[in-house]
């Protein structure tokens, strides 16, 4: 869980990496080795063809079957062995294409028949049900915008941190599926149900309670991931969102949901997702609190003197962002950014700030306000609130980049 | 829309640990069910048999334990062959080279106190039900539910919390209360301008 660690960044230490382990120290021991981990290793980018003199005089390659990127771009995850970060500092806009967003699963990518893909709702119902993937599509279908991310979404301790180094445990997608509530009022949920249990089909089981609020809320089964079937790392075929909540609820893989009046105290509400809060432990923290980040200019850019548009995402948990302030002088003075339209609720939204850089050194900033009042915090207001042993995780400071003299942007650990 | 409020276990006095919201189903009036029927008649029964082989998962009250039992003695045999070339072997300075998986018992260092089962985790069911599911990590739900319940008592004797000769079953693993427990508070933040 290296993500989760604050000023730890991609070190590498004298300790076994799981894929040797697998693969070396197990083998030894006797037991089965599960390469499970070989499926992440990416193959290089396309080459670039030959740039044309004149590309009116040549007449191009046809239509296809697939589309692929222009061999010049090549934004890429950056990942380790547990999970993937979205290159945000690449991105003009709040949708991520489905190959670039993040993942963190726990027990890798399991491959699912949809086929022979079912989802069990029992516990305290009138009716237990299984529903097959045709079966969910036959529901009224909703589409929604929403960011996921990932609760351990925090690092920081060196200058060379691009914003998909800092935060890239964070992604947004148009999800398309049927509400949670349409399923529950269909097995006849019990008045007195107060939790319920959704479990994924991958080799962790993955296990996590939720209050039955969420589901008479926003909560959604869904199947489609901007537009097409949810990508296998996003929980293909069919995965649980709640919008605004930390990422590992949003069970991928969903094949169960129980419903139950307490919780189960599950490993990944317990012993993970939880962090120290003065001298008690916190637990259930949902919602992701409202943050954001600069992401043009940004490490490794360089910018000129003279105007310069400021960009970056602000996203809330809660709602939606009313305000995203800037400061160019190191946090002195804060000026309202512009809002891209429309911006929606759990979100992603764009924010842009003009300025003209007069070639001096300073500090760039960025703060949240979202529709709940709640102003994105300093690392200091932070640590004050919660004690200096606070952990990784549900960390939304507000970040900083330093402008040196010769326009190059670094981050600004603190 | 109608919420009832039931407060339940009140720890150390005065932390509201443990409030369950129940909630009655809203009316069909949100904007997305404009026009639905009570029920639209998709899907079909799941029978008692397939939910039985899928209702792996445990509860702090003990609902899910399936019968059996194991003790710490049996537990630690089990783990030396299935568990220790990942999480190591629980009583020797690991400082040197650090196991891939977390540790499990806390004080394992001769200087750290890294956060593990005995000074971390609230219930000890969880371990049972965590383990059951995805252990060990190569060759998940492959443990007999008594292997399940030996390394559960041996790992609950490796931090301390159970004697070596203790009998775990359905009705002694529910019992044990975790010194961890009374740390844990839900988080009561709603938003607003407060930072906490
Ligand atoms: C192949 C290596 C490997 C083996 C063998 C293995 N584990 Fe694990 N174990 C892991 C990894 C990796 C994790 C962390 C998984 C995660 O974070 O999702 C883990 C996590 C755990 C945890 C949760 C720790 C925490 O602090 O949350 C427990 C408990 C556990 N294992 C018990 C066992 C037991 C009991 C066995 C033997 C039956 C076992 N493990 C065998 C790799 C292994």
């Amino acid at each position: 869980m290296k993500e989760q660690k604050k000023n730890k960044p991609v070190s590498k230490s004298n300790k076994i990496s799981r894929r040797a382990l697998l693969g070396g120290v197990v083998a030894a021991a006797v037991l089965p080795v599960n390469s499970i981990f070989a499926k992440h290793i990416q193959t290089a980018a396309p080459v670039a063809p030959e740039p044309l003199e004149d590309p009116t005089k040549v007449i191009g390659p046809g239509p296809s079957a697939q589309g692929k990127r222009s061999a010049f771009e090549h934004p890429v995850r950056k990942f380790s062995e547990t999970s993937s970060r979205s290159p945000l500092q690449d991105f003009h806009s709040t949708i991520t294409p489905a190959d670039l967003h993040y993942e963190r699963h726990h027990a890798g990518i399991p491959a699912i028949d949809p086929q022979k893909y079912e989802l069990l709702i029992h516990g305290m119902v009138e009716r237990p049900m299984k529903f097959t993937l045709a079966e969910l599509k036959r529901f009224p279908a909703v589409s929604r915008i929403c960011f996921l991310e990932c609760a351990g979404n925090f690092r920081g301790g060196k200058e060379d941190l691009t914003p998909q180094d800092i935060l890239g445990l964070t992604s947004q997608s148009e999800w398309t599926g049927v509400m949670l509530s349409t399923l529950f009022r269909e097995v006849g949920v019990d008045p007195k149900a107060s939790w319920f249990l959704a479990e994924g089909s991958d080799a962790a089981v993955m296990t996590r309670t939720v209050p039955v609020k969420k589901a008479w809320d926003d909560a959604m089964v869904v199947y489609a991931q901007n537009g097409e079937a949810i990508r296998p790392e996003q929980g293909y075929p069919v995965r649980l969102l709640l919008p605004g909540w930390e990422g590992n609820m949003n069970i991928k893989w969903l094949r169960r949901i129980e419903i139950s009046d307490e919780p189960y105290m599950t490993r990944e509400e317990t012993s993970k997702y939880t962090y120290p809060v003065k001298d008690r432990i916190r637990m259930f923290s949902f919602e992701m609190d409202a943050r954001s980040i600069i992401t043009f200019p940004s490490y490794p850019q360089k910018i000129m003197p003279g105007w310069v548009e400021i960009r970056g995402i602000a996203w809330s948990g809660r709602g939606k962002i009313v305000k995203v302030e800037v400061s160019t002088d190191a946090g002195e003075t804060w000026q309202d950014s512009g809002l891209q339209e429309p911006v929606l609720s759990k979100a992603h939204t764009y924010f842009r700030h003009l300025w003209q850089w007069d070639g001096s050194p300073t500090e760039i900033l960025s703060r949240a306000v979202d529709e709940t009042g709640y102003i994105q915090p300093t690392l200091k207001q932070l640590a004050e609130a919660r004690g200096t042993a606070m952990g990784g995780y549900h960390m939304n400071p507000i970040t900083s980049w330093q402008i040196k003299a010769d326009g190059s942007t670094w981050f600004k650990p603190e | 829309m109608k919420i009832k409020i039931v407060v339940g276990t009140v720890l150390l006095g005065l932390i509201l640990f443990h409030h369950v919201i129940a909630q009655q189903p809203p009316a069909l009036t949100s904007k997305n069910e404009v026009g639905h029927p009570s029920r639209f008649g998709f899907g079909r029964l799941a029978t008692t048999t397939e939910i039985a082989l899928w209702d792996i998962d445990v509860r702090p009250d003990g609902k899910g334990l399936p019968a059996g039992q194991g003790n710490a003695l049996k537990g630690k045999a089990i783990y030396t062959i299935k568990c220790m070339a990942c999480h190591g072997n629980n009583d020797t300075d690991l400082s040197k080279i650090k196991p891939p998986a977390p540790l499990l018992v806390s004080d394992t260092l001769a200087k750290s106190r890294p956060k593990a089962i005995g000074n971390y985790w609230p219930y000890a069911t969880t371990l049972f039900d965590y383990i059951r599911r995805s252990m060990p990590y190569n060759q998940p739900g492959s443990l007999t539910d008594n292997e399940v319940y030996s390394l559960t008592a041996y790992l609950l004797y490796a931090n301390k919390i159970l004697k070596q000769d203790q009998v775990l079953n359905a009705n002694t693993l529910p019992a044990i209360v975790m010194p961890a427990k009374k740390l844990f508070i839900m988080d009561d933040r709603k938003g607003g301008p407060e930072i906490k």
